[in-house]
């Protein structure tokens, strides 16, 4: 064993051993455990920075592989690797679980119970980070399904009111997408190449060179999307999400908006397309369509939401949509501009729910309308921040959240001319939907920030004693708000990381 | 007549336990009557060790080829004792404490494993009939063991009759094979003798197939033969309800496995039609049905009907194909072992619930994370095992089973696939309930729940088990490879 092929396996599986420990922690220990949480979740973000750091960035080829036999009945191994399509998001993993144990160093969401709270969490992080690695189509699985749990009873115990319905409809929802996900896999494990392989790199270039036949692909892609799209969530299949992100506590609705959506676009960038090109090529425009109707969709919604939380959960519906209208042009620049759209996406809306989470906190209230305006009176800072991410997820140039709607809509201009050159009237049309949505966008955005930062305070929370910015909040949130800053300013922070990886894989796909 | 004594050893060390039992029992006087107990698991772990003694040497054939001791049998043997182990665990102070006649409680839980030892050996229509009354038998008396409660009395009385009469059916079944293959009973002759009829004897031997199918299908709960279950199951005594889910169904399991892929395995154009029905109603049903349970047991009960399903699915995969038909095999005897795991947990934290509930509603299992917080784990981790769900061995049953229905092909393997996907979503339901009530909910009395080091050490077992097949799921795949029963035999 090396440093080289085992970085990415004992970062991975760091935070399960944080759990255990915790788990063995007497329960009274409360600083001790959540300080434990600290030095678990900061020492895998050290390896996942030290992993960043040895990247060779000059290729597009897998690194820091590992790969043995796990199961030989069936022929699983446990491959993983890294490569620039994973990385941004793998490192993201270990930063927002970082951010969100620093978060818990004040706000363990009741009924308390931290010990259960820290280690679930930590279960989460591994899983969510194996998917990003797993180079396996059953490893894949598992880190996939892996998180279902935890997240479970992360909403279902430390939810809000309608807790109990959010979290089993979550649960449910997802395990529905993703078994005929599995599904999809078996089928191209026995079509694929011989020996059988659930191996992603060797089914990825099989697939690329036209292995599986046009009828396998339609249906298999169409199994395998319906996983993912569950996952992002394309509209018609957003439903839980609202519910979910709502109902979750703010490190829940953190990590899900963060990171768990990003699996099911990752998803679609690793599998579904390269190893079913002619699939990809005949959901293109469909997958397209359902994008800019959730651009547009959740641009309504939000106009009509009176619950803070849930806002910002119908916004995702749209960012998600913008990443998957940049995915449906199987172009290269769709393709970065959707990884760059997740990374942004990720920042800001993870943000957006620690602020969320700190207004809750202060009004125990999140219904717009008693709240009542006025924020930026009692709460200076508090009110600042919100607005700065507000207006960065609206898209402002300058800010993270511009570049991936900007060229999500600029590819959807020029679709792929190799594969969609006869959809190119289809996608402008799309692109037209999703420039509506930008500015319906703003238009929520910017009438949010009216209705809660600006007015008069209502007399009800003058005396409340409202207090601004705790330390432990900025110290958990300066680094995501740097980063929408300088990933706004300096967005070959992520394009350099993705773009030998992603030309590597449109060069491949025929483009 | 050849025996060959080492291979039988096992059986040998457990009947001599069983009359040991009975005898010592006599004599003790009755606070010591717990005793029996103790004397029984020494007795059981001597039949293991005599088990593993005989891992690695060649099959041994007794009694002119009609009882074999294969990889399988040995296989299928130490899984029973594991689990006689385990339910002796469970047993000790809930018949101590319960005011039951506890030496003949144990006499008669050693007799029915004695006939799961013998099951997986049995190659012969009769030995096999011998064996799974040997486990039926002592079954009855034992659902019945709770006399002063009505439902007892109804669980021991349905168990008995429903019991009767699949036996009846299924005798029948055998004695018309006895006669179309002009005097066969060894299954490999069986295989051989019903390959060669046609006309009116073949219809015969059809008819004769399907009476045997039936008889066994009352056996694993299978619908529409499944509703004696859960109330006996509700009815006994919960030790015996999880040795009549686990042991006695895998016995009836075992006793399927050998009859279908060997004796009846040319005829499989007939019978796989069956099983699809079989296989598809009994899952849904069983989940259905499940989903609108209160009561924990019940919920068990039903649960393990739908598992039986899923079971049954391989046994509509299969094919003339030897490779498809091994890997149906594998993934039948993989999900048996893993299911029999899981659920013995399940019926363990059931245990030690029951001392402060004896109802057992799923509601009584509220705030178990304060009052019980290993049990309320254990019990976790078996319901979403159960389920399907990672990071539980579970999860890998469920998928070899996908997996051969997959690689099966045609129609029929990817629209079983799916139905049971769909039924697994719709199982997470109920097993979620359980976890909800534990973990959402408090005690009305929230006191320490104190339960019985042996019931928690079955619990801690049975999860780190279950955990662990998760991580390494080899253990688990290649035991089942072991098993070379399909396309060999003997």
């Amino acid at each position: 064993m090396t440093w080289e092929n085992s970085a990415i396996t004992i970062t991975t599986l760091l935070p399960i051993v944080g759990a255990l420990v915790i788990l063995a922690m007497p329960r009274d220990k409360d600083r001790a455990i959540r300080a434990l949480g600290i030095v678990f979740t900061g020492a895998a973000l050290v390896l996942a920075v030290a992993i960043t750091v040895g990247f060779d960035y000059g290729t597009d080829g897998l690194q820091y592989v590992l790969d043995v036999n796990w199961i030989s009945a069936i022929g699983v191994r446990y491959h993983v690797g890294i490569d620039g399509i994973s990385l941004p998001l793998y490192v993201l993993t270990f930063l927002l679980s970082f951010l969100c144990a620093i978060y818990t160093w004040r706000y363990v969401p009741d009924p308390g119970r931290t010990k259960a709270f820290l280690a679930l969490m930590l279960l989460l992080e591994t899983g969510m980070a194996g998917t990003f690695i797993a180079f396996d189509l059953i490893l894949f699985f598992v880190f996939w399904e892996l998180v279902l749990v935890p997240m479970y009873f992360l909403i279902a115990v430390w939810g809000s009111a309608n807790r109990e319905y959010a979290s089993i409809k979550f649960f449910l929802y997802t395990l529905f997408g993703s078994i005929f996900m599995l599904l999809g896999f078996l089928a191209m494990y026995f079509q694929g190449p011989d020996p059988h392989t659930f191996d992603m790199v060797v089914l990825r270039d099989y697939g690329l060179a036209g292995g599986f036949s046009n009828t396998f692909q339609l249906v298999v892609f169409g199994a395998v999307a319906l996983g993912f799209a569950v996952k992002v969530p394309m509209w018609p299949f957003h439903t839980w999400l609202p519910d979910a992100h709502t109902e979750a506590p703010t490190i829940g609705s953190v990590l899900l908006a963060g990171i768990m959506l990003k699996m099911g676009t990752y998803g679609f960038i690793r599998i579904a397309i390269p190893f079913m090109p002619y699939g990809a090529q005949k959901y293109a425009p469909w997958i397209g369509a359902l994008a800019a109707i959730a651009i547009v969709y959740a641009a309504l919604a939000c106009l009509a939401q009176k619950d803070l939380k849930r806002l910002i959960a119908f916004s995702s519906v749209g960012h998600m949509g913008f990443v998957m209208l940049g995915i449906a042009t199987l172009t290269e620049i769709g393709i970065q501009a959707a990884i760059f759209g997740m990374v942004a996406h990720g920042v800001i809306t993870g943000m957006l729910f620690f602020c969320v989470g700190s207004i809750y906190d202060r009004y125990h209230t999140r219904e717009i309308a008693r709240i009542g305006g006025g924020m930026l009176q009692t709460m200076p800072k508090l009110g600042g921040v919100f607005a700065f991410v507000a207006i960065a997820s609206l898209g402002l140039p300058g800010l993270a959240g511009f570049w991936g709607e900007v060229m999500a809509l600029l590819s959807s201009f020029s679709p792929n001319e190799f594969l969609l050159g006869d959809q190119v009237g289809l996608f402008r049309v799309f692109m037209v939907m999703g420039g509506i949505g930008t500015v319906l966008t703003a238009g929520y955005f910017l009438w949010m920030l009216q209705r809660v930062n600006m007015g008069t305070l209502p007399d009800q929370w003058r005396e409340a004693g409202l207090r601004d910015v705790l330390v432990v909040e900025w110290v958990s949130w300066l680094p995501l708000l740097t980063l929408i800053l300088v990933l706004g300013l300096y967005p070959r922070l992520v394009f350099g990381v993705t773009d030998d990886a992603v030309s590597g894989l449109m060069s491949l796909l025929g483009s | 007549m050849d025996v060959d004594y080492h291979a039988l050893l096992p059986e040998f060390i457990l009947a001599g336990t069983i009359l040991l039992v009975l005898v010592v029992d006599v004599f003790l006087p009755e606070r010591l009557k717990w005793f029996a107990m103790p004397i029984g698991l020494v007795g059981v772990l001597a039949s293991l060790a005599a088990v593993l003694s005989l891992i690695g040497v060649d099959d041994r054939v007794s009694f002119g080829g009609t009882y074999v001791v294969d990889e399988f049998a040995l296989l299928f043997k130490g899984f029973f004792l594991v689990t006689a182990i385990l339910v002796l665990g469970l047993s000790l102070r809930y018949f101590r404490e319960g005011g039951f006649y506890q030496g003949e409680y144990y006499f008669l839980l050693l007799t029915s494993f004695l006939g799961c030892l013998m099951m997986p050996s049995s190659r012969d229509l009769l030995l096999l009939f011998i064996a799974l009354e040997l486990v039926s038998a002592p079954g009855f008396l034992m659902a019945a063991f709770r006399k002063g409660d009505v439902k007892s009395n109804e669980a021991g009385v349905k168990f008995f009759i429903i019991g009767v009469l699949s036996t009846a059916v299924m005798l029948f079944g055998m004695s018309l094979i006895y006669g179309v293959t002009g005097g066969k009973t060894r299954l490999a002759e069986i295989g051989v003798a019903l390959g060669g009829l046609s006309g009116e004897m073949e219809t015969l031997a059809l008819a004769a197939i399907l009476f045997v199918v039936v008889g066994f299908a009352f056996k694993v709960s299978a619908f529409p033969f499944q509703f004696w279950a859960p109330d006996t199951y509700e009815g006994s005594p919960v030790p015996v309800a999880a040795f009549l889910a686990v042991a006695s169904s895998v016995a009836g399991f075992a006793g399927l496995l050998q009859l279908m892929f060997v004796a009846f395995a040319d005829q499989y154009e007939f019978w796989v039609p069956i099983f699809a029905f079989l296989s598809i109603a009994t899952m849904t049903v069983g989940n259905l049905v499940a989903l609108q349970q209160t009561q924990v047991v019940r919920l068990l009960a039903y649960s393990g009907i739908a598992q039986s399903g899923y079971i049954l699915l391989t046994f509509a995969l299969v094919t003339d194909d030897a490779a498809t038909n091994r890997t149906a095999f594998a993934a039948a005897v993989a999900y048996i072992l893993i299911y029999g795991i899981m659920n013995i947990g399940a019926f363990a934290a059931t245990v030690a619930v029951s001392r402060r509930h004896p109802t057992l509603r799923i509601a009584d299992f509220a705030g178990l994370r304060e009052t019980a917080p290993l049990i309320a784990i254990g019990m976790a981790v078996f319901m979403i095992s159960l389920a399907g769900v990672p990071p539980t061995g579970g999860f890998w049953g469920k998928l070899l089973i996908f997996q051969a229905a997959i690689e099966r092909g045609g129609t029929l393997g990817p629209v079983l696939a799916v139905v049971m996907l769909v039924n697994s979503v719709v199982s997470v339901f109920y097993y979620l309930a359980v976890p909800r009530e534990m973990f959402l909910r408090d005690a009305a009395d929230r006191s320490r729940l104190r339960v019985p080091a042996l019931v928690t050490a079955v619990v801690a077992v049975t999860m780190v088990a279950i955990v662990s097949i998760f991580v390494l799921p080899g253990a688990i795949t290649r035991l089942a490879e072991l098993s070379t029963l399909v396309g060999v035999g003997p």
